[in-house]
């Protein structure tokens, strides 16, 4: 039984670059321990949305709650608690070059315990761990000791999916899982954020215009169209959901209400 | 946007007014046979640079502020602190090392060229000492160290920017001023007056080996008179110029790297724009410096 508060409520979200609106007023609501997909076309403000809940962009208006509290309003110190309950795979996975894969893995760890929100790990407990976690997302944790440039694209995702989910997060957030992989080995990465999801309980929000991973990770599904969520429904309703923008872009038409520039 | 009008027909006191309105409304442009058209161009791009100039002065000097006040606040990263202590400190030596050495040279070969004409080869070694440790050893390990280390500074923190780890590591609960910047900062501040101290000993015997071996001096005769002029006051504003510089080159290679964008043409923008005005800064405050220090 879910808690009846959800764990992320958005209101009123908007932010515009110079003219550009890319934002207008987003509401949206993800209860605890469920997952909601946002999908949309490219430029839509899928990104912006994330990194507007992660604290990474500042909204111009709008409210963002995780547990009935405004992050939005807190101050960097303030926001540290929460950051460590959130758990963040992006879209190239974004290992830092600089350390092995099994210092990737482990960082938010070594971090949490240097805020003092987690237990100091030796780094021969930090490499077990990771190597534990490698397990988890189904590498051999030998990668461990490989540095990220020696990864594959699937390799570097499921790296950093070990990275997000090391900390047992409350929050996980997935930006485009899929983008640049094969049709197998993102069927393999929508199955293993699915597997963690459900292992730690944890509330995912994921963005993606890929209907089939949408269709896999998602227990609700949005979508983002002209700086608001016009259409929210159920995963299996996502090919007929009624919706005429919707419509045209799951199914991939060019005729439609959606009008693409494609800079003629 | 851009408006012409012709304003041909007003008279001159009207033009000039409305002349003086467009400076302050935007980039308008008059045609009055283009007297006042390319004055106001002129101005308004003077003024835009000036303007650009204070802001990005401005953005620089809080980015420093903010990097220098977690000095003093925990947690502390002092593996990567070692890391880019070692980076500029030991493996920047080599090739400070050689410029030094060559650079003596290079200023005892000149100065007997000058001094012998007047038999005053005598000050050569006075001569180089000074050079050295005043001016060369700081200046030139610093301009090496910036188009070493402050390009390679700024396209690492680049690429991190591009690629999203800044972002990553606030979301693993990471300060990215306090693990990217203060270190690299601290390091810079740190590493440069210990490479200095050995461009200065190295410069030395740049001239001593160009002096003794090539010219024909007294060995003993070059080193008395090198102790001679040996100034622990020269030697120690040295080290200060080369600590500020250090300052300078990993504050600008990391401000540029940190605010770069558009992928990799933005990283290869960043790292010209770090080495530039490493570059130009290091002179700047080089003259500054020597005018504290040494001006009567």
């Amino acid at each position: 039984m879910t808690d009846p508060t959800p764990k992320i409520r958005i209101r009123g979200l908007k932010k515009a670059f110079g003219p550009k609106v890319v934002l207008d007023g987003v509401d949206l609501d993800v209860m605890g321990g469920t997952s909601f997909v946002v999908i949309g076309g490219s430029g839509t403000g899928k990104s912006v949305l994330l990194r507007c809940i992660l604290g990474l962009i500042t909204p111009d208006a709008g409210s963002i709650e995780i547990d009935g509290v405004d992050v939005t309003t807190l101050t960097p110190r303030q926001r540290e608690p929460y950051m460590a309950r959130i758990g963040m795979l992006f879209q190239n996975g974004a290992l830092f070059d600089s350390l092995s894969v099994w210092e990737n893995v482990t960082f938010g760890l070594t971090a949490a315990a240097r805020m003092g929100h987690g237990p100091r790990l030796t780094r021969a407990q930090s490499r077990a761990r990771a190597g534990e976690l490698l397990e988890q997302v189904g590498m051999d944790p030998a990668v461990g000791a490989l540095s990220p440039a020696e990864l594959s694209g699937g390799m570097q995702k499921r790296v950093g999916l070990a990275r997000a989910i090391a900390a047992r997060p409350e929050i996980l957030f997935f930006d485009e899982p899929t983008t640049g992989l094969d049709p197998i080995m993102g069927a393999v990465i929508d199955g293993l954020i699915a597997d963690c999801v459900r292992k730690l309980g944890s509330t995912a929000i994921a963005i993606t215009h890929d209907m089939a991973s949408a269709q896999r990770i998602g227990d609700r599904v949005g979508m983002l169209y002209e700086g608001r969520l016009i259409w929210q429904g159920l995963p299996s309703t996502l090919f007929d959901s009624g919706n005429p923008v919707v419509d045209q872009f799951t199914h991939g038409r060019r005729e439609g209400p959606i009008k693409v520039d494609v800079g003629k | 946007m851009r408006f012409r009008f012709d304003v041909g027909g007003l008279p001159r006191y009207g033009r000039d007014r409305l002349g003086r309105a467009c400076c302050v409304v935007g980039p308008l442009s008059l045609c009055a046979g283009g007297r006042v058209n390319g004055i106001l161009d002129f101005v308004a791009g003077l003024g835009r640079a000036v303007l650009d100039m204070v802001r990005m002065a401005g953005k620089v000097a809080l980015f420093g502020a903010v990097a220098l006040s977690h000095v003093v606040r925990p947690p502390f990263y002092w593996r990567t602190l070692w890391g880019s202590l070692v980076e500029i400190g030991y493996f920047s030596l080599p090739v400070v090392a050689l410029t030094a050495l060559f650079s003596g040279g290079v200023i005892a070969l000149q100065s007997y060229t000058g001094f012998a004409q007047y038999h005053a080869q005598n000050a050569i070694a006075g001569i180089v000492i000074l050079a050295v440790t005043r001016e060369l050893g700081p200046v030139l390990a610093g301009l090496m160290v910036a188009g070493r280390v402050g390009a390679a500074m700024s396209a690492e923190i680049g690429t991190m920017r591009v690629t999203d780890q800044i972002d990553a590591l606030t979301t693993l609960s990471t300060n990215p001023m306090k693990y990217l910047v203060t270190p690299r900062l601290v390091a810079g501040t740190l590493a440069l007056p210990f490479l200095v101290l050995i461009a200065d000993i190295l410069g030395v015997l740049g001239g001593f080996t160009v002096c003794v071996m090539k010219l024909d001096f007294s060995a003993s005769a070059y080193i008395a008179a090198t102790i001679a002029s040996l100034k622990v006051m020269d030697v120690t504003v040295g080290l200060v110029k080369a600590a500020i510089f250090g300052f300078l080159i990993t504050l600008m290679g990391c401000y540029h790297g940190y605010h770069s964008r558009g992928g990799a043409e933005g990283v290869g923008a960043a790292t010209t724009a770090a080495v530039v005005a490493a570059s130009i800064l290091l002179l700047t405050f080089d003259y500054l410096l020597t005018d504290v220090f040494f001006s009567q």
